[in-house]
């Protein structure tokens, strides 16, 4: 008992010894790479990514190229160990476009091994179904139980107008057998019963009228409105990923809206200030905004690259170049003038006043009718912003004594004159 | 018999009126001649040029009015001359400006570096971009920062064609005032 009782207690020592180790060394491995995942990406991560070549060198496995030490050395001070002449250090600097890289004197050499242990993780298993899809999935199954529901309802009714018809068959039939006729007492058709009444045809003949003038009306009127126009774009841009989610200004982008007449389509190269470095499309944890797949987003971000002729893997304009025919949503007539700057800049309106809710949008879509009569309608409610801008305060103070009021809107300005914009 | 068919022709007749609803085509214009420019619009295609596009990028060489060429060019040379000797032109900033520039800056760079300057913006945030810096980090010169904005560094794109060169400057002294208040 009691040689067997001491057994027990030695073990539990050494079990105990044993996980105590295991916890303390693989807590501390795992801080190691925590620490320097943060590190990395504080300090490494403008540059270099683990996977890819960016400004420099994709780093993941780094210590396979490198010696601790050389790295050790070279993350300190690489401009120092470039002009030492140290070959591996002067092919690095070359072949990287002669850029230097900053130096880190401030990290410590626990920091450098974290960071290097950070990069030494074997790169993660992508999980197969990403949760967005499976959502996207369950959006389109909703869809599809509508359609089925309402095909559903088709059947039904056809099998009723069905089941009708041979019921009236079926009792004609009844009455053929049993030699019954049908009491059919001659009446005057129906027709001939309504043309004889004057009263009834003239109203109906107005009320016919009426609604055609309406429905008339109603035609013309959309004639050359464009409003929820929704194109295909040979770029699938998503403003509510863009403007919405990331928050990104739509100024940002439509930086000429600013100065310019025209609201301006972003060049490429302003696609290229962020997607140079964001090659893929990763979503976010709390994403709920995923309509396409992921796969479909990074390849429409690889569509900017063959468009401007960029080469991620070199990391180097090819020189190749194809315009991406973007389609025009908003499109005023040729005999209106519009300017955006004077309703961006001095005005002060948010783009949304005219564009709608775009940071919502995943296919953009023309919002507004942009007729005249919404126009007019615009500058006849809205009240000119004077606070604090110059431009307006003359014209401010000579208006509202003429018209004895506080607040000028814009048609008092004169945004109604035919002149502002039909020239 | 003959009533149904009646009644089936016309359920076509609706459907195809319609189904011709498309909200991927611009709807059908009364006067197209008074809609349409016969001049070449903004970004339209143009046979006018050989490329076939009206925006044509400016012949080489050519300096537009007004405007001064940059002085330190694109290299990494160029940058640690212009972090020590280019100076902003602008006389003095004014408070109207101070606004201003807060206002471009809020456009074009707190997505990455956060309103404060603290390299917390809402792109870092979402780990769409990383390794921002914050500018308490950084030695910093209103000339470096000018030439920064102007060609990129590193990750960082050129913001040349956003902003206008006194812009650029005004958005330079607002960095640097932000780096003092860090």
């Amino acid at each position: 008992m009691k040689k067997v009782g001491n057994h027990t207690s030695f073990s539990r020592i050494l079990f105990l010894c044993l996980t105590f180790v295991l916890t303390f060394s693989t807590g501390s491995f795992a801080q190691d790479v925590a620490k320097g995942k943060e590190l990395f990406n504080a300090n490494c991560a403008a540059c270099h990514k683990l996977d890819a070549n960016s400004t420099g060198p994709s780093l993941r496995g780094v210590i396979d190229r490198h010696s601790t030490d050389w790295l050790h050395k070279w993350i300190k001070d690489s401009s120092g160990l470039i002009k030492s002449g140290d070959a591996a250090a002067v092919k690095i600097f070359n072949e990287w476009n002669k850029v230097p890289m900053n130096s880190f004197p401030n990290l410590s050499d626990e920091d450098i091994d974290n960071i290097i242990a950070y990069t030494s993780e074997p790169k993660p298993e992508v999980k197969a179904p990403a949760p967005g899809t499976a959502q996207a999935g369950g959006g389109a199954s909703s869809g599809v139980s509508e359609m089925v529901v309402l095909g559903g309802l088709i059947v039904v009714l056809a099998m009723l107008v069905v089941m009708l018809v041979l019921v009236r068959r079926v009792l004609n039939k009844v009455a053929d057998r049993n030699n019954l006729t049908v009491n059919e007492t001659k009446s005057l058709p129906i027709w001939k019963a309504f043309v004889k009444n004057q009263f009834l045809v003239i109203t109906s003949v107005i009320l016919l009228m009426l609604t055609g003038a309406y429905f008339a009306f109603g035609f013309m009127m959309q004639v050359g409105v464009d409003q929820n126009y929704e194109p295909i774009q040979p770029i699938h841009f998503s403003h509510k990923i863009h403007a919405g989610e990331n928050g990104i200004d739509c100024k940002y982008c439509h930086s000429s809206a600013r100065t310019s007449k025209t609201s301006g389509i972003p060049s490429l190269n302003v696609c290229m200030n962020c997607h140079k470095n964001i090659t893929e499309f990763t979503g976010s944890a709390d994403s709920t905004y995923v309509d396409y797949s992921k796969e479909f987003y990074t390849a429409e971000i690889q569509k900017i690259y063959d468009a401007v002729g960029w080469d991620p893997a070199k990391q180097a304009y090819t020189g190749k170049e194809k315009p991406v025919k973007w389609v025009r949503i908003h499109n005023l007539p040729d005999f209106v003038y519009f300017n955006h700057s004077q309703h961006v800049s001095v005005a002060g309106l948010e783009c949304q006043t005219c564009h709608g809710p775009v940071e919502s949008m995943e296919i953009m879509r023309q919002h507004s009718p942009l007729t005249m009569g919404w126009c007019i309608e615009c500058h006849r409610e809205t009240e000119v912003n004077v606070k604090d801008n110059e431009y307006y305060a003359k014209i401010h103070e000579e208006l509202s004594k003429k018209y004895g009021v506080e607040k000028l809107t814009a048609a008092q300005l004169g945004g109604l004159e035919c002149g502002k914009c039909h020239y | 018999m003959k009533s149904l068919y009646k009644i089936v022709a016309l359920a076509a007749v609706s459907t195809l009126a319609t189904s011709c609803f498309n909200k991927e085509k611009p709807n059908y214009q009364l006067f197209p001649n008074m809609y349409e420019s016969v001049a070449y619009e903004t970004y339209s295609e143009s046979s006018a040029f050989k490329n076939g596009k009206e925006g044509q990028v400016p012949a080489q060489g050519s300096v537009p009015r007004g405007f001064t060429p940059e002085e330190y060019p694109n290299t990494p040379a160029g940058l640690a001359a212009a972090r020590l000797n280019s100076k902003s032109p602008l006389d003095s900033i004014t408070s109207g400006d101070l606004d201003k520039a807060k206002q471009l800056y809020t456009i074009y760079c707190a997505i990455c570096h956060g309103d404060a300057g603290d390299g917390k913006g809402n792109l870092v945030k979402r780990e769409k971009f990383l390794g921002v810096p914050s500018y308490a980090e950084r030695e910093l010169t209103e000339g470096g920062i000018y030439h920064v904005v102007t060609y990129g560094l590193n990750a960082m794109g050129s913001h040349k064609n956003q902003l206008t060169q006194t812009e650029r400057w005004m958005v330079a002294a607002y960095v640097l005032k932000l780096k003092s208040e860090l």
